[in-house]
C-alpha cells in the first residue's frame, strides 16, 4: 500500500509517496538521501538513527514515516552551520566527543533533546527527587543518553561534552 | 633516530579536522557513496550449519516488484580465484556454516530486495555439524604458526620439574567467550562495474589491501581495482580484511553493468559473516619462589578456528615476554569447526592473552600477601625473556608506580572481601598492559604543493584514530611548515600504497612515508617549490627493529563495587597509564586509550556471542542481546600517558595506541572484583551470578 506525504527535513519541505512499511530513517536515507541520520541496527537497539521529530527525540527506524504527515524533522545536520555550530555541536568538538563518527549525528540529536528534557524538568530513572528539578549531573547525562550506543568508547567525552553545551542551553 | 627535526606541530592538541563532518553526519560512508541509481543487494544465506544446498527456487522471489535479478551457486559466474575460501563466495553449493552466503537478489529497493531474499525456497541436504570447542577434543591440532606468522609452541627449560619443586604456584584454567567486533557502522559496500573497471566504495581498514584480496577473487590487474573508503564506522579488526559481503556485492554488480549496487550487513548478518573474536581456554601456571621471583611460566591456549579457514588467534603471545622466568612453555592447539570465519578483533592475542596471565599474577601475589604491584616489579626483566634482545624502551614498572600514586593504591589493605560501605562491597584490582609497537614493512607517500597548500597523499584510513589529522601534524613538522598549511588526502586507492589500519602500525608506518615524502620533497624543490611540484617516496628499514624488541606498555586500575544481595557490579573507576612513545595529538590519543578501556570494561563485565550448537548460530545476534557498555555503565575512565623518548622505533619515535587500551582492563576489573568480595571469576564475563560472595 502507498501513501502520499508531506514533511519537512532540516526546515525543507519533501513531498513523496511511500510504501506504508517505509520507516523515517529508510524515508531520509534512501528515497530522500539525506544520510546525516544513520542506521547502525534498524530495531531501536543503538539510538545512531536518533533525529527530532517537532523537537523531540525520536529513532527514525522505529517511526513509520507515514505517521510523519506534515512533522518537523530535524537530523544533526540541520541543527547549525560551521559559522554558527548549536552549542551541543560545538561542544562535541572540542571535547573529542566522538571518534568513528558513525553514532555522532544520533548522539548529538539525542543530546539536544536531554538538554531541553532536563530544562523541562522532565525526571529520569536516576533524578533523586521526581517532584525536584533535574540537575546536570554526569550522572544524569549518562543515564539519558544510555539509548545511545558508542563502539569506540567516547562515552566519558559525551558526557563532558553534553554539560558544557548544557551550561549555556539549560545555565548553571 | 628520532629525527624529525622540529617539533612544531605534533604533540599539539588539535580538535580533530574531520570532526564537523561527523557531528553533522555529512561525512559519507561506504553506504552512502554517491551514485546514480543504484540497485540494492539482498543475501540469501544458509539456515543450517553444514551440508549441501540442493534446490534454490527463485520464482517467487522474481515475482516481487522491482527484483532484477537472483543470484545463485547455480549460475553464478566462475571467480578467478577460490584459494580463500571465506572469498570463494557462491562458488559451491557446500555449505560451511550456518549464515553463509547462498545466493543474493538485485532489486531497486533495498525493501525489494529484502522481501524477496526471504523468498528464495531453498532445499538442502543436511550433514551433521561440530561447532563445540572443548580442552579434551582428541582432534584439536597445532597450527603451523599462530597470527600473523608467530610460532605455535614455544619452549624454555624446565617448566614441569619448576613447576612441581617450587614454594608456591598457580595452575588454573581461564576462560574468553567468542566476541564480535559490532562497529557502529555495519559493513557495506557499493560496486560498480564499468566494463572490466571495478569501482568499490567499502568500508574497511586497508583500502589497497581490499584492491589486492578483489583484484585476485576476480582475476583482474590491481589497476583495473579502484576502492574509496574516506570514513570509516569504525572497525576494530572487522573491517581488517575484507569479508565475504564485498566479493558478492561485486559478483551481483558484474550481473547488470553500469549500475552500481549497495549492500549493507544487517546487524544481525555482521554475527556470521563478519569475523569475531575466538573464543579462549588459558591454561596458565605460574611457579615461583617465596620471595615472589617467577621460576616458570606455561600458557597452554585452546581455541577455535572456521574450518573453511584457519584463524589461529596469537592468545599465547604476552606469556612469552611479560615477565623473567628460566622456565617457560607456551602452546596453541585449534579446534576446526563448522563456524563462521573468525579474524582479527582489537589486540587479537593479546587482549584475551593478557586476561588468565594477569588474574593469575594476582592470585600468586594473594597466594604469597604480596602486594600485586611489587610482584610485577619483582618479575620485570632486563631483556626480551623470548628473543634475548634488550627492549627499546620497557616502562612498565613506571605505569606501575604513577598509576599507583594517582589512583591512590598506596595503603590498600590487601585482604578480599573486608571493604564495605552500605550494601556495596568495595575493591580495587591493578593488571598490566603491553602491546608491540608494529610498523608495516611498505607504504608510500607524496606530497605535492597546491594552491600555497602542501598536501600529503597516501592510502591510509581513518577509523576514528584521528589520521585526518595527525598525519597533517607529520606533514607539517617533517615540512617545517605550520600545520595549517598542510592538507591530509587519504582512504583511496588513487593515492599511493598504504598498509592496512591494523596491530596499532599506522601512524608509526605512514608516518614514516610521510617524513621520506617530505624529506624527498625538500631534497628536489627546496623551500620555494613551484605549484604542482610532487615528490614520492616509500618507508626504509629500520635497521634497529631487528636489535631491539619493540613494545608499548601500560597499567590498568579499577575499582569495583559488588552488591552484597544481588551479585550487581559496578565499576565506577578505571585509571590507565602508558608508555607508548612520542604522542603526536594528545586529544585524540586520550580517545583511543579511554575508548579501548571502555571498550574493555565492556569485555569484562558484559560481552559474549551466545552460540546455539545445535544451530550452530549466534542467539544473541543484536545490540540488545549482545550487550556493549553503555553511557551509564561507564563514569569514570581516565588515561594518562608518560612521557617516552624511544630513539629506536622509528623516525618519529610513536608506538601504536590503538590497541593497547583494551589489552588487561579485563583482568584488572576481575582482580578488583575479587578483592571486593573475595570470589575468584576465571571465565569472563564477570556476571552478577559468577560474582555474587558464598554462591
Amino acid at each position: 500500500m502507498r501513501a502520499d506525504i508531506e514533511l519537512r527535513v532540516d526546515g525543507r519541505p519533501c513531498r513523496t509517496t511511500l510504501d506504508t512499511r517505509t520507516s523515517l530513517l529508510d524515508l531520509l536515507r534512501d528515497d530522500l538521501g539525506d544520510t546525516s541520520v544513520k542506521k547502525g541496527c534498524d530495531h531501536g537497539q543503538c539510538g545512531a538513527c536518533t533525529v527530532l521529530r517537532d523537537g523531540r527525540r525520536v529513532l527514525a527506524c522505529l517511526t513509520l514515516a507515514v505517521t510523519c504527515q506534515g512533522s518537523d524533522v530535524t537530523t544533526a545536520a540541520g541543527l547549525g552551520s560551521a559559522e554558527r555550530p548549536h552549542p551541543v555541536q560545538r561542544a562535541f568538538g572540542d571535547h573529542d566527543a566522538l571518534q568513528c563518527g558513525y553514532c555522532t549525528p544520533g548522539q548529538v540529536c539525542s543530546a539536544v533533546a536531554v538538554l531541553d528534557e532536563i530544562r523541562d524538568g522532565v525526571p529520569s530513572a536516576v533524578t533523586p527527587d521526581v517532584a525536584g528539578r533535574p540537575e546536570l549531573s554526569s550522572a544524569e547525562v549518562a543515564e539519558r543518553m544510555s539509548g545511545n550506543l558508542c563502539r569506540c568508547g567516547a562515552y566519558v567525552n559525551i558526557v563532558a561534552a553534553v554539560r558544557d553545551a548544557g551550561r549555556e542551553v539549560v545555565g548553571g | 633516530m628520532t629525527d624529525v627535526a622540529q617539533l612544531g606541530a605534533i604533540g599539539r592538541d588539535l580538535a580533530r579536522r574531520d570532526g564537523w563532518a561527523k557531528i553533522t553526519g555529512t561525512a559519507p560512508y561506504a553506504y552512502e557513496s554517491p551514485v546514480r541509481r543504484p540497485l540494492f543487494c539482498g543475501p540469501v544465506q544458509a539456515t543450517i550449519a553444514r551440508g549441501t544446498v540442493t534446490g534454490m527456487d527463485t520464482a517467487a522471489a522474481l515475482t516481487v516488484d522491482g527484483v532484477i535479478d537472483v543470484v545463485t551457486p547455480f549460475g553464478a559466474e566462475q571467480l578467478a580465484s577460490t584459494s580463500d575460501k571465506e572469498l570463494a563466495v557462491l562458488q559451491t553449493t557446500d555449505v560451511a556454516f550456518r549464515g553463509q552466503f547462498i545466493g543474493a537478489v538485485i532489486a531497486e529497493s533495498p525493501h525489494a530486495a529484502r522481501e524477496a531474499a526471504d523468498l528464495v525456497a531453498v532445499t538442502y541436504r543436511t550433514a551433521e555439524h561440530d561447532t563445540r570447542l572443548r580442552p579434551d577434543r582428541d582432534d584439536l591440532y597445532t597450527p603451523d604458526t599462530v597470527a600473523p606468522d608467530f610460532p605455535a609452541d614455544t619452549g624454555q627449560g624446565d617448566p614441569d620439574r619448576a613447576m612441581a619443586t617450587a614454594d608456591v604456584t598457580v595452575q588454573q584454567t581461564y576462560t574468553t567467550p567468542m566476541y564480535h567486533n559490532n562497529p557502529m557502522e555495519p559493513h557495506a559496500t557499493t560496486a560498480l562495474w564499468d566494463g572490466s573497471d571495478l569501482t568499490l566504495w567499502d568500508s574497511t581498514q586497508g583500502v589497497h589491501p581490499v584492491r589486492a584480496a578483489i583484484a585476485e577473487v576476480f582475476g583482474l590487474d590491481e589497476d583495473r581495482v579502484h576502492v574509496v573508503c574516506p570514513y570509516v564506522g569504525g572497525g576494530f579488526g572487522s573491517k581488517g580484511t575484507p569479508h565475504a559481503h564485498v566479493v558478492l556485492a561485486a559478483l551481483a554488480a558484474r550481473t547488470i553493468p553500469g549500475r552500481p549496487v549497495k549492500l549493507a550487513l544487517t546487524r544481525q548478518q555482521m554475527f556470521s559473516l563478519a569475523g569475531y573474536r575466538t573464543p579462549t581456554i588459558q591454561r596458565v601456571g605460574l611457579a615461583a619462589d617465596r620471595s615472589g621471583r617467577l621460576a616458570a611460566v606455561t600458557m597452554d591456549v585452546v581455541e577455535q578456528t572456521s574450518r573453511i579457514k584457519e584463524f589461529a588467534e596469537q592468545t599465547g603471545l604476552p606469556a612469552r615476554m611479560m615477565y623473567a622466568a628460566p622456565h617457560r612453555r607456551t602452546t596453541h592447539r585449534l579446534a576446526a569447526l563448522d563456524v563462521p570465519v573468525n579474524s582479527w578483533m582489537r589486540a587479537p592475542g593479546e587482549c584475551p592473552g593478557m586476561f588468565g596471565p594477569e588474574v593469575a599474577m594476582d592470585e600468586l601475589a594473594v597466594s604469597l600477601g604480596m602486594d600485586p604491584i611489587e610482584l610485577r616489579v619483582r618479575n620485570e626483566p632486563d631483556v626480551d625473556p623470548e628473543s634475548g634482545r634488550p627492549f627499546s624502551s620497557r616502562n612498565l614498572v613506571a605505569c606501575l608506580r604513577t598509576g599507583a600514586d594517582r589512583f591512590g593504591w598506596a595503603g590498600r589493605d590487601p585482604l578480599p572481601g573486608r571493604r564495605r560501605e552500605g550494601d556495596w562491597l568495595v575493591g580495587t584490582g591493578v593488571a598490566a598492559s603491553v602491546y608491540p609497537a608494529n610498523r608495516m614493512p611498505a607504504s608510500t607517500a607524496v606530497i605535492r604543493y597546491q594552491d600555497g597548500r602542501y598536501v600529503a597523499e597516501i592510502g591510509a584510513a581513518d577509523l576514528g584514530t584521528g589520521t585526518w589529522t595527525t598525519l597533517a601534524q607529520i606533514a607539517a613538522d617533517a615540512l617545517d611548515e605550520p600545520v595549517e598549511r598542510t592538507e591530509v588526502r587519504i582512504g583511496d586507492t588513487r593515492y599511493p600504497f598504504a598498509s592496512v589500519a591494523g596491530g596499532s602500525s599506522g601512524i608509526a608506518t605512514w608516518g614514516s612515508a610521510v617524513v621520506e615524502a617530505a624529506r624527498e620533497f625538500r631534497r628536489k624543490f627546496g623551500r620555494d617549490p613551484d605549484d604542482g611540484d610532487a615528490a614520492e617516496a616509500s618507508l626504509t628499514d629500520n635497521p634497529a627493529a631487528s636489535r631491539y624488541s619493540t613494545y608499548a606498555f601500560g597499567a590498568q586500575f579499577a575499582e569495583a563495587r559488588v552488591h552484597a544481595g544481588t551479585g550487581e557490579i559496578r565499576v565506577p573507576r578505571l585509571y590507565g597509564v602508558f608508555a607508548a612513545g612520542r604522542i603526536v595529538n594528545p586529544r585524540t590519543a586520550r580517545s583511543q586509550f579511554v575508548g579501548g578501556m571502555t571498550m574493555g570494561l565492556s569485555m569484562a563485565l558484559f560481552e559474549q556471542s551466545l552460540f546455539d550448537h545445535r544451530f550452530g548460530h549466534v542467539v544473541n545476534h543484536d545490540l540488545a542481546e549482545y550487550h556493549i557498555a553503555t553511557n551509564a555503565d561507564v563514569p569514570d575512565v581516565r588515561a594518562d600517558w608518560l612521557d617516552e623518548h624511544d630513539p629506536h622505533v622509528n623516525p618519529l619515535g610513536t608506538k601504536g595506541i590503538g590497541e593497547i587500551g583494551i589489552v588487561g582492563t579485563a583482568a584488572a576489573v576481575a582482580n578488583a572484583v575479587h578483592h571486593a568480595t573475595g570470589v575468584r571469576v576465571r571465565d569472563l564475563p564477570v556476571t552478577l551470578d559468577r560474582a555474587l560472595p558464598g554462591r
